[in-house]
């Protein structure tokens, strides 16, 4: 996969099956939002093939819902919750029929399965970033999609709303079957629901399940910086930076060494 | 100043005036300015174009002045040099950091020409006044048939084009992922503007030219956020505008262009003292969000 000359990665070959809940990981600049727009059909690949759900991926598939990047920076004053879902729905139909009776009902329902339906008539400038969330993974389910695609859902929220966008992404995934991609700087906050993860590893991606991804040295080679994974009696999974003080380090040498 | 106010001066017969053929003229003419410029407004905001709507209306001036050095209608050359500054900018800037780059390049590079255009055809003050500062009493019969046809073509596109052009605007991102034509409605908007500006600079004039493409829209979005009711009031303030400014500039004799944009700037300022007062209770009386009571 190249991109303005420069090869981005190359040589994955990997599949992800459906009903997964994916977390696509790797450090800053290594081509995670690339992936997402292969499979969006936005950019096209160098060289290699494709297959989104058992075709090549196009623009404008109905079966993706797609929550990009620092979503709710860009919108603003103009437009309130409900339309802007309603949008996910009816957006590219040209001509003037208005939204019809089924079509709203569906614009509620995405609203109710997020959570959103008691702020639908406000604009979106009006929320909390979590809230904000919310509706785009509504307009980003409304059309039924099977595979959702989030770049960093939960960048700019605080612990609480990680933690409420996470549950609702696992409640999305057992009540719909939904495979969901997500991308992360962060394993932590999604570790609850993943069960795999693509890995962009020195310019090459990889798949695995999660309890294989989630070691020690490779999260140290992938990120480039020490990362430690604790396990704790109760099962709970995370990551840290194990970065030491050089003077702490010293010390636990001598330690080791006697 | 006492003394340049008393040029001011109550015109008794203003209701015989308002009856003359060169009003009935203006007032056609600028409603349908104010139809096509009151339901480009939201999509103006919404795209953050307002600095490249202002920039194409200085643009059309090199494009009047020149239709007069070269003797064609002044709203031939203000409608070519409006559609292809309009694609120029859309061409040199994608990104809205480029877009603010390239406009205000541009935008200077039209002012010059169409001062050296006004030079070379020894247009005289008043020619480049009525470009500068529009000239509604002087719309003829046959510029009327030029904004019915720019009108018409206005609002039929829109009719087509409004759902997947209010979600290109709101959010792009998504839109190109939903296979929505981002770029091409992108374009299609900008040739919609300049139509509509050509005409809007003939009646507030290219200085002017926000108290009917920017203002109505955004006291409506004060509002109302939902894109058609927003469309309507601003055709409605525009309309408004247009008819009170009229009435106003006959009953003094002054140039209609100051009556227009000052009603169209009250409204606004009216509009946001009285919602600005209202958002402040309704944010004190509703908890924002059942789950962060603040």
């Amino acid at each position: 996969m190249a991109r303005g000359g420069q090869t981005v990665w190359s040589d994955g070959t990997f599949t992800v099956r459906p009903g997964a809940v994916v977390g696509v990981i790797g450090p800053n600049g290594a081509g995670k939002t690339t992936l997402f727009q292969l499979a969006l059909g936005l950019l096209a690949p160098s060289s290699g093939r494709i297959e989104v759900l058992g075709a090549p991926p196009r623009r404008g598939n109905r079966r993706i819902g797609y929550v990009p990047q620092n979503y709710t920076a860009a919108l603003g004053e103009a437009i309130r919750c409900r339309d802007l879902v309603t949008l996910g729905l009816t957006g590219g139909r040209f001509g003037l029929r208005p939204t019809s009776a089924a079509e709203r009902a569906q614009v509620d329902d995405a609203l109710r399965r997020v959570g959103a339906l008691d702020f639908a008539e406000r604009r979106m400038s009006e929320l909390s970033g979590g809230q904000q969330q919310r509706v785009a993974i509504a307009q980003a389910i409304v059309d039924d999609a099977e595979l959702l695609l989030l770049d960093e859902p939960l960048a700019n929220l605080d612990l609480r709303n990680q933690q409420e966008i996470v549950r609702l992404l696992g409640d999305l995934h057992r009540d719909r079957d939904v495979t969901i991609m997500v991308v992360a700087h962060d394993l932590n906050p999604l570790l609850p629901v993943l069960t795999d993860a693509v890995y962009l590893l020195d310019g090459h991606p990889h798949h695995d399940e999660i309890g294989e991804v989630v070691q020690e040295e490779l999260l140290t080679h992938l990120y480039g910086t020490p990362v430690g994974v604790v396990r704790t009696a109760q099962g709970d999974l995370f990551t840290r930076a194990a970065w030491r003080d050089p003077v702490h380090q010293q010390e636990n040498a001598r330690e080791a060494g006697a | 100043m006492i003394a340049a106010l008393a040029g001011v001066e109550f015109q008794s017969n203003w209701l015989q005036v308002l009856q003359s053929p060169f009003l009935r003229n203006a007032l056609v003419g600028g409603s349908l300015v104010a139809i096509a410029a009151g339901l480009l407004g939201y999509f103006v905001i919404t795209r953050q174009n307002a600095f490249a709507a202002h920039a194409l209306a200085h643009i059309g001036f090199p494009g009047a002045t020149g239709a007069i050095l070269v003797g064609v209608p002044v709203t031939l050359g203000l409608a070519v040099f409006c559609v292809g500054g309009g694609l120029l900018i859309g061409v040199f800037g994608r990104r809205v950091a480029d877009r603010e780059m390239a406009t205000g390049t541009i935008l200077a590079l039209a002012t010059a020409l169409g001062v050296l255009f006004a030079s070379l055809a020894s247009a005289n003050a008043s020619t480049t006044t009525s470009v500068l500062f529009g000239n509604l009493l002087a719309v003829s019969d046959d510029q009327l048939v030029i904004f019915g046809a720019f009108t018409a073509a206005v609002v039929l596109t829109l009719a087509v084009l409004a759902r997947p052009l209010v979600f290109a605007s709101v959010d792009p991102a998504v839109a190109e992922a939903r296979g929505v034509p981002v770029r091409a409605l992108g374009v299609a908007f900008v040739v919609l503007l300049a139509l509509t500006i050509t005409m809007a600079v003939q009646v507030v004039g290219t200085l002017l030219l926000f108290a009917l493409v920017v203002t109505p829209a955004a006291t409506a979005l004060r509002l109302t956020a939902r894109p058609v009711r927003v469309a309507a009031i601003a055709v409605g303030l525009a309309l408004a505008s247009v008819w009170g400014g009229l009435v106003l500039s006959t009953m003094v004799n002054l140039p209609p262009s100051f009556f227009i944009v000052s009603l169209a700037v009250l409204a606004w300022l009216v509009v946001l003292g009285v919602s600005g007062r209202r958002g402040r209770v309704a944010v004190a009386a509703v908890p924002v969000d059942r789950h962060h009571p603040h």
